[in-house]
């Protein structure tokens, strides 16, 4: 029978099934970061249970960590306490953990991959709903509650439920400044915020083939923003070529191996999904969101909607409390929107190849003088990797601030928040009421977008730039 | 796990879509070790106003509100991030049924880890329920039979048998998983030959 890539990766990993299609899955790869894990740890040892693989787990602090200098520690209390309890409870279980001065310590989606930890075809999982960013190597990874967190520690499995299988084929070629951040933005502008509930996408056609693998993982990143459990892309050669050498890949023989098993990961010709959209990509354009759901995204070169043209009564009044809260009206040019922060980072655009493309706009300019932005790399090897190749001098230069890896401004779980009413260009997921910071207003964007906003100081159109 | 049987209560309804998990409980709660204590603060920055003092217009600072055990909301409930403090800032407050026109998929999985029931039903249904909420009229929530009993009258709802037996014997998982490491041994070992590299 033909299968989807999904089908092919749940079969392989099922370890029992009940009579009503509950599934006990088996878990290949577990990252746990300091915020979502101390009660599983706790749990555990409450009720005397071991972690059944500690090699399969591996720990880092990422979301409560500093940006600044922080070879003197952490200074928020409780933002200690959490990080040291995750360094604790990983002494005490047995597993590996980049602490907070480790050189390859970063976000916990940006670390995987890096370290070959990630791989094709496994079931991974972690306790943040971004891990859908690993998808892009055709791994099935979602995002789990805590209680399931102490689950996969204690049996390496998750009781689950089968989704359904859902494709969206991005068809054509990008046009100049559309990047794999705009295609997801319009992806989910597209389908919504609910529109991948029940489902595991998978994204093929031209436009996903011709990416990158680290383009592939904006696109999987923002998955849970359509509401999906999880977002999958067939790995592909360049898939393989990525894993090659990394610290954690197979070698040697078991290389051979896993490469034979990775090339088979793929939905069959004849799969049947349950749902499927197409986009075209000379429909997509520089986008930026401007309200408190990702799902409301519009062009650079377009206007505020008015929600007066919109007809379902819940949405319309969405619609005006997002306004209301984002300090914009109906009908107003986008790029008349001023901003004050500029915010370049992430686990969704927290990559080499995002800082690239940031620094290539940015080189021999300077950012508007009314506006502060911060660039934070999603990992130290990121940041020692872009600090090799100059680019932290390009952003320095420009009046960007270059920080130390972690989640940071994303959801400003650390000092990194926006004051109320600010407003912020932002390359991160979420543009949630006070995701950034209490009375913070986010405009997501891609990183040649933020480059963009902080040169002109208003939300702007990055072909504009150069 | 506190069993779901039987909940009676005046419902109170927040009539927002989307309501995400930051609005649930924001980011400066998450720094907490334990579990609980977090009801003070769910939905803080829609409860408290930027001194830290109640916004009389919130429906939950409101009695009989703010003992309401079951809530109504907009659809695509607990968008957002996989927090699991959201359930327990819930459950902390005292809610202990969320209903809904949808749910968001790892919000809707926490519940069932908390002993929450997520009931899923149409918005006219909710509009219906709505009312009772205004005239502030208790709404019965009956997990066994799958109804809500309103006034004289009564609403079914579905919920998956694996789910609703947990919820009614309030069953550890992770004991129901352990019980199943013959199965898991199986699996690591055939794992082990043909994915040498796992």
């Amino acid at each position: 029978m033909s299968k989807t890539l999904y089908d092919k990766i749940w079969d392989d990993h099922l370890v029992h099934k009940d009579n009503d299609g509950t599934a006990l899955l088996y878990v290949d790869r577990h990252l746990v970061h300091e915020v979502t894990s101390p009660q599983a740890f706790e749990g555990l040892r409450i009720q005397g249970r071991k972690v059944r693989k500690p090699k399969l787990t591996l720990a880092v602090p990422d979301h409560n960590v500093p940006t600044t200098d922080r070879s003197k520690g952490i200074s928020d209390k409780q933002s200690k306490i959490q990080v040291d309890t995750l360094r604790n409870n990983c002494k005490e279980f047995g597993i590996n953990l980049f602490d907070v001065n480790d050189k390859r310590q970063g976000i916990v989606h940006i670390i995987g991959p890096e370290q070959g930890f990630t791989q094709p075809g496994t079931v991974i999982v972690c306790g943040d709903s971004h891990t859908a960013t690993h998808g892009a190597f055709g791994s099935l990874a979602f995002g789990i509650g805590t209680s399931e967190v102490e689950h996969v520690l204690a049996t390496q499995t998750l009781i689950q439920k089968k989704s359904k299988n859902f494709r969206v084929n991005v068809n054509g070629s990008l046009p100049a400044g559309v990047t794999s951040k705009d295609v997801i933005l319009k992806i989910i502008g597209t389908i919504g915020t609910a529109g991948g509930t029940g489902y595991v996408i998978e994204f093929a056609g031209e436009v996903i083939r011709n990416l990158s693998v680290e383009q592939r993982m904006t696109i999987c990143n923002m998955t849970i923003e359509a509401g999906a459990r999880a977002g999958l892309i067939a790995p592909d050669d360049k898939t393989i070529e990525y894993f090659k050498d990394r610290p954690m890949s197979p070698k040697g023989e078991n290389w051979t191996k896993a490469v034979a098993h990775w090339k088979k990961l793929f939905s069959d010709s004849d799969a049947k999904f349950d749902k499927e959209v197409n986009i075209d990509a000379k429909d997509i354009e520089p986008l930026v969101t401007w309200g408190t759901s990702p799902q409301d995204v519009c062009p650079i070169t377009g206007e505020v909607p008015d929600p007066e043209k919109e007809k379902d009564k819940d949405r319309r009044t969405a619609m005006y409390r997002s306004l209301e809260y984002m300090g914009l009206k109906p009908k107003m040019k986008i790029s008349d929107i001023k901003v004050d922060k500029i915010f370049i980072g992430s686990c969704t655009n927290g990559r080499i190849e995002d800082l690239r493309l940031a620094a290539k706009l940015l080189k021999g300019k300077k950012i508007a003088s009314d506006v502060s932005a911060m660039v934070v790399p999603g990992s130290g090897l990121v940041k020692k990797q872009a600090e090799e190749e100059g680019i932290d001098k390009v952003f320095k230069n420009a009046g960007f601030e270059w920080r130390e890896p972690g989640c940071s401004m994303c959801l400003g779980m650390n000092e990194d928040q926006l004051s109320s009413k600010e407003r912020c260009a932002s390359t991160s997921n979420r543009n949630f009421e006070g995701r950034q910071g209490r009375g913070g207003r986010t405009h997501l964007v891609s990183p040649g977008m933020a480059v963009a906003a902080a040169i002109k100081g208003y939300l702007s159109d990055v072909r504009e730039i150069n | 796990m506190e069993k779901f049987i039987k909940l009676k209560s005046i419902p109170a309804h927040i009539p927002l879509m989307n309501i995400d998990t930051d609005m649930i409980i924001p980011k400066q709660f998450l720094k907490t070790i334990k579990r609980t204590g977090l009801g003070k603060s769910l939905f803080y920055e829609m409860r408290y106003d930027e001194s830290g003092k109640l916004i009389d217009k919130f429906i939950l600072n409101n009695d009989p509100y703010s003992k309401s055990k079951i809530l109504l909301a907009g659809k695509n409930f607990g968008c957002g991030s996989s927090r699991e403090h959201a359930p327990w800032a819930l459950l902390d407050f005292g809610i202990r049924c969320v209903i809904s026109p949808s749910f968001a998929d790892i919000f809707f999985n926490n519940c069932f880890n908390n002993g929450i029931l997520p009931i899923i039903i149409d918005e006219k249904s909710i509009q219906e329920l709505s009312e009772y909420s205004k005239r502030k009229e208790e709404i019965e929530v009956d997990l066994n039979e799958q109804v809500i009993l309103y006034g004289n009258k009564k609403m079914t709802f579905d919920i998956e048998p694996a789910k609703k037996k947990r919820l009614l014997e309030g069953l550890d998982n992770i004991g129901l998983s352990l019980k199943k490491i013959p199965n898991i041994e199986k699996f690591e070992n055939s794992m082990s030959k043909t994915k040498p590299w796992i």
